[in-house]
């Protein structure tokens, strides 16, 4: 269910979606906050993608001064490579955390990526990464909390297991 | 690293409702191919890293038949959604986008209108505008020209405009620079003297652009088989391939394609629906 008003914010699972800019999403996402910072300490399921994973960390370098949600320690930073940005394509995602639910029988794969940004949080919940001339962060978890920076929806096969492993979890 | 993508190019008629995809051949003779999310899906469902849909239509009925044709096709297609043709301004790139497209591509309009490239790609990521360039060798009037030496002899590329109708001397490889520096995300190139002869990429147009920018460019006009691809991923800095009568037709699956350049050490993506 696609939700435009905070009061419809409610049931079992919530998917952060997201193309943009991290200062823009967060101006969208104001009026949703309150209903969010009490759905994301709820223990409710939250599923952040692309703009949506980095709107959960503490701030950006893409839009100084403006604060996030600040779910995850940390901020978001322009990725350091030497290749071309944004990085953009289909890349090999690499699974860190084996026991990382949103990876069940999915390990590795081929995802799609679109952005020049990633999250880089303090505390050990990178999920899985990606190499693109350096590491960059695919995925992050901590307990309630999933993010993935690529665009699972997009990814084909592999990007659809990886939703659906997320639809199945249970409180 | 990032796979070089493989992409079906559907050119679409969309003056019938649903749509159909055709085929020119060097931009002339029309063939008939299929309905579009029909032949989408099956891409998909054999590996396309991304599909172009390209509306040659000249009809008014088209905008909502494109919308029609791209809600269709993102029900079952999970992959990236390029759309071309006929988007002449902010206002027609933002419906397409709604309607489910990823990126947009534009060429008549990014000519006439350059501003347009840095417009869209501001209200929508550079990500999202592909700038489209039609280019045709010249191989005469070479004065204040890029000039490029190909086996057939020295030449300039000339862009064309309105699917092909229309020439206004402008030099392909300097407006693609010009694109990037505006803000385009990627170029798509076809090389019209090769379009639908199956002879093979344009090698040297597509070295000569993909060696002047940093942002992807897609290989396009000519493919007639898997070993054009290899040659163009061999041989040029191309990100990706796009083809249409090879896949159309049936002489050519993604898949098989994929397994000739993976043999080859192109690293390309292989993951098949069927296979979860």
């Amino acid at each position: 269910m696609l939700v435009s008003s905070p009061e419809k914010l409610e049931g079992g699972k919530v998917i952060i979606p997201g193309v943009g800019a991290f200062g823009k999403g967060m101006e969208n996402l104001k009026p949703f906050l309150p209903e969010m910072r009490r759905a994301l300490s709820s223990g409710v399921f939250v599923l952040g993608i692309c703009l949506g994973l980095h709107l959960m960390l503490e701030g950006s370098e893409e839009a100084p001064g403006v604060r996030g949600i600040g779910a995850l320690k940390g901020r978001v930073v322009k990725i350091n490579t030497t290749l071309p940005l944004p990085h953009i394509g289909w890349n090999w995602v690499s699974p860190q955390k084996e026991s990382c639910p949103l990876f069940k029988n999915a390990g590795g794969g081929h995802a799609y990526f679109v952005h020049s940004y990633h999250a880089l949080p303090e505390e050990e919940v990178i999920a899985a990464t990606t190499d693109y001339g350096g590491r960059v962060t695919a995925a992050v978890w901590k307990e309630n909390l999933f993010g993935v920076q690529f665009h699972p929806e997009k990814s084909g096969p592999y990007g659809l297991k990886i939703l659906k492993n997320f639809m199945e979890l249970e409180c | 690293m990032l796979t070089k993508r493989i992409i079906p190019c559907l050119d679409c008629d969309l003056a019938v409702p649903d749509g159909r995809v055709v085929k020119g051949v060097e931009f002339e003779q029309i063939r008939y191919a299929g309905v579009p999310w029909d032949l989408a899906r099956r891409y998909y469902l054999e590996g396309a890293d991304e599909i172009v849909f390209l509306d040659i239509t000249a009809s008014h009925e088209r905008r909502e038949t494109m919308v029609h044709v791209l809600e269709r096709t993102c029900e079952e297609v999970f992959i990236p959604l390029t759309v071309g043709g006929g988007i002449r301004s902010l206002e027609d790139a933002r419906r397409v986008f709604n309607a489910g497209a990823d990126k947009i591509a534009i060429n008549t309009a990014a000519i006439q209108n350059p501003p347009l490239i840095t417009e869209i790609s501001r209200h929508f990521g550079s990500q999202a505008c592909v700038v489209a360039i039609d280019a045709k060798r010249r191989y005469v009037n070479l004065e204040g020209k890029t000039i490029v030496e190909t086996p057939e002899g020295p030449c300039w590329f000339e862009c064309s405009i309105y699917g092909g109708r229309k020439f206004v001397g402008l030099d392909a490889i300097q407006w693609a620079v010009e694109a990037e520096r505006r803000g385009a995300g990627e170029i798509l190139l076809t090389s019209m003297d090769r379009d639908g002869t199956t002879q093979g990429y344009d090698i040297s147009l597509t070295k000569a652009i993909s060696e002047r920018v940093s942002i992807p460019v897609i290989a396009s006009g000519g493919c007639g088989g898997p070993q054009h691809m290899y040659e163009v991923f061999r041989e040029t800095r191309a990100s990706a391939a796009l083809a249409a009568s090879i896949f159309h037709y049936g002489t050519y699956s993604i898949r098989q394609v994929k397994e000739y350049l993976a043999e080859r050490g192109i690293e390309v993506r292989m993951d098949y629906p069927s296979s979860v």
